[in-house]
């Protein structure tokens, strides 16, 4: 870090609106005009600044000091305007006060402590497509089907959550991660079910409400050992049910759409299974579920020669970031062959994604069960988007495969 | 702050390429070193070449490899909000087994040194009062915690007992930036520490922290007995023992795909695994985020991440290739 230089540039103004529906449909266009825009773009629209390159984008996460989180991670700047809900203890928080959330989450999700799963959650992804297979034949939904119902089927369970209203946990998803971008007709639509979705989902963080043997409880026992205080461990749990469901459900989503329409590299996935974990990252890579993210500057910044004001907000493009062609060779191809390592779909630095090894260990035992059971996938119509201010979600991809003789 | 006076920061872009992780960020350099007190010297470690540090939270402490391959591990007490240097205060133990020694005697401005972590078994916990109490060098792990405590905005209270006003580091600058809250007692001017006087009640929402000499943390220990459960929390100085880093080069088989690389020291395990074709995901490439979390089925890792608990290191059965090394001549891993 240094002083700030003579020769200050103001960085380039685009005056296009990132969350509007064609964006959020294609967001790729948009983004190569951000990256070649230059390093720090200033969105007029809604007085941001932008980063789309890799280069910055990555920096810019690491560095906690300078861009903090504890603003909001939203267009929102918790400075000046009242969340929708208490801040996320993690995600919506800075240290010091980000320090004991994030140990204890990262403790309970360690994947040391995720072992005991495998062999569970293996066996519930043989199972979930057995029944697939025979109820629904060899054409379906694969995001209804597949991406869908896995997580929701071991995830809700992992954590300790109860049977009833587990239908719940996506809607909520979708609204807190619409609630990152501006009120716009996406976040308008929400606005009914918010007091009735918190609240089901706030009433699930209480200790009663939690299973002896999750990652809730371990939560709350981390909270009985004075590691959380007792006020924290809720949204600690909180934290869990918004931001461990609707990302993996759409980051499966785009393993499976990436392997509908790249049969080689499914072919590749079938001899070789134990590619199913790099299989994921790159296509987290590739389609990054979580698309942007906003950080608030804590002073006056400098990046690549432009001045970023203290108290700003600036939005950082993790999808483009992960398709920056400086840091990526033919960025736009899934390639199962390319080392994905580095991406920042689950961000980067002390807020990188806490759920990243469980998400990892999701996606490990649906791939590697369909590897063995099914020796051709593809699209049988036009998949669907489903638009998200955050999310780069979908609505259906139907496919039609061959099971393997 | 170390942002204040500062106009204007600029990001620095330097960072290694993710996918050509640095061996070198295990080896940092000795930029600055003082006398801070009697026998007690303060290093600041930078990367050579300026980028920025694993981060870490009050309480850790980084794994210093001395020339022998053995580790000595050292409190951080400089600013986490300084992403590119660490600082460390060493007391010299003259009965020790030279690591001090070669701290204070050799380990000048400049000088390359190996480092492992941070970790961090001393954390913090969220309280609405603490009461800190320091023995002698034990100081160190809790300088950050005070600042944090002032950052919450929870109610604190220091209490640094040492031999003499000349040995205990730091006295001056925590005084004047503290006063009261601080309470210095020399044991040539006061005696032993008046534990009775500061824990002979106990005091629910109180965390109480303990850093120093074993006869003083056993004597807490017995003063807190009336406390709730885990209302105290205290930092060993042990002396673990522990097989010293290997510095030749060693044989890492990856017995899946049927190959063997060698490891020299100018390479991390995962480069090496990389350059025999072999894929391992990996992202932060600093040891902290796990997720090239790797199988081994037979050798003695050296592991140098922060993210495995000490019961996980011990079992021997999985490492971080990013940063960890090797004890054995030979590694082999699942991969």
């Amino acid at each position: 870090m240094s002083r700030v230089q003579a020769t200050t540039v103001m960085p380039p103004v685009h005056d296009a609106d990132p969350f509007a529906a064609e964006h959020l449909e294609h967001p790729e266009p948009l983004h190569q005009q951000l990256r070649e825009a230059g390093p720090v773009v200033r969105l007029s629209r809604y007085g941001v600044h932008a980063l789309a390159r890799y280069q910055e984008v990555h920096a810019s996460l690491v560095d906690w000091q300078t861009f903090q989180s504890g603003a909001g991670v939203g267009l929102a700047n918790f400075r000046h305007e009242k969340p929708w809900r208490a801040p996320s203890l993690l995600l919506e928080a800075d240290p010091p006060h980000h320090d004991a959330p994030r140990r204890v989450l990262r403790e309970a999700l360690a994947p040391p402590a995720l072992r005991r799963l495998r062999d569970v959650w293996q066996e519930a992804a043989e199972d979930l497509l057995d029944n697939v297979l025979a109820e629904r034949g060899e054409d379906f939904d694969a995001f209804d089907a597949l991406a869908k119902a896995f997580p929701l089927r071991v995830f809700p369970d992992a954590v300790g959550l109860g049977p009833d209203g587990r239908a719940n946990l996506l809607p909520y998803g979708n609204m807190a991660f619409n609630a990152f971008g501006p009120v716009n007709d996406l976040v308008k639509s929400d606005a009914p079910r918010v007091a009735d979705l918190s609240a089901w989902v706030n009433a699930q963080c209480a200790r009663e409400a939690l299973s002896e043997d999750g990652f809730g409880a371990r939560i709350w026992a981390a909270a009985d050992r004075g590691e959380l205080t007792q006020q924290q461990a809720p949204l600690v749990v909180r934290s869990l049910l918004t931001a461990g469901v609707d990302t993996t459900v759409h980051g499966l989503a785009a393993a499976l759409y990436a392997f509908a329409t790249h049969p080689g590299e499914w072919q590749r996935l079938r001899e070789r299974p134990e590619l199913a974990r790099v299989a994921f990252d790159e296509a987290v890579r590739w389609q990054s579920p979580v698309q942007t993210f906003f950080r608030t500057a804590t002073t006056d910044v400098e990046i690549a020669g432009a001045r970023i004001p203290e108290g700003t907000k600036i939005l950082m493009f993790l999808g483009s970031a992960n398709r920056d062609p400086a840091r990526w060779s033919d960025p736009d191809s899934f390639d199962l062959t390319r080392d994905p390592s580095g991406h920042v779909g689950f961000g980067m630095g002390i807020h990188q994604c806490v759920g990243q090894h469980v998400a990892r260990l999701e996606a490990e035992a649906l791939l590697t069960a369909l590897a063995r059971r099914i020796e051709r996938i593809e699209l049988t119509g036009e998949p669907r988007r489903h638009l998200n201010n955050t999310l780069r979600s979908w609505a259906s991809i139907p496919v039609r495969v061959r099971t393997a003789r | 702050m170390p942002l204040m006076g500062v106009d204007t920061v600029v990001v620095q872009s330097l960072l290694p390429t993710a996918s050509q992780p640095s061996p070198s960020t295990v080896t940092l350099e000795v930029r600055s070193k003082h006398v801070v007190a009697d026998g007690v010297v303060s290093l600041t470690l930078a990367h050579p070449d300026g980028v920025r540090l694993p981060d870490w939270t009050p309480g850790a402490h980084i794994d210093v490899v001395l020339p022998d391959g053995t580790a000595r591990q050292y409190s951080l007490c400089g600013d986490r909000w300084d992403p590119y240097s660490y600082r460390i205060a060493v007391l010299r133990v003259p009965e020790g087994r030279g690591g001090s020694a070669y701290v204070h005697d050799q380990l000048a401005l400049g000088a390359r040194v190996g480092v492992g972590g941070p970790r961090n078994h001393f954390p913090l916990v969220p309280a609405e009062r603490y009461l800190f109490i320091a023995g002698g060098i034990g100081i160190t792990p809790l300088l950050s915690m005070l600042r944090q405590a002032q950052m919450t905005g929870a109610d604190w209270q220091l209490l640094y007992g040492g031999r003499s006003r000349a040995s205990m580091a730091f006295r001056e600058e925590l005084t004047e930036c503290h006063g009261r809250r601080v309470q210095v007692a020399p044991q040539d001017e006061c005696g032993l520490l008046d534990l009775a006087a500061w824990l002979s009640e106990p005091a629910p929402g109180t965390k109480v922290y303990c850093c120093g000499p074993a006869p003083l943390l056993a004597a807490v220990e017995r003063a807190c007995v009336g406390w709730p459960p885990y209302s105290l929390r205290t930092e060993r100085f042990t002396a673990a023992a522990a097989d010293p880093v290997r510095r030749a080069p060693f044989q890492v088989e990856l017995r899946r795909s049927g190959q063997t690389v060698t490891v020299t020291r100018e390479t991390s395990v995962l480069q090496a695994v990389r350059q025999a074709g072999v894929e391992v995901l990996s992202s932060c490439e600093q040891g902290s985020c796990g997720t090239c979390l790797t199988p081994v089925l037979e050798g003695t890792p050296d592991h140098r991440d922060s993210v495995l608990a000490d019961h996980e290191r011990a079992a021997n059965d999985c490492m971080l290739p990013c940063v960890s090394r090797s004890r054995s001549a030979r590694l082999v891993l699942d991969l």
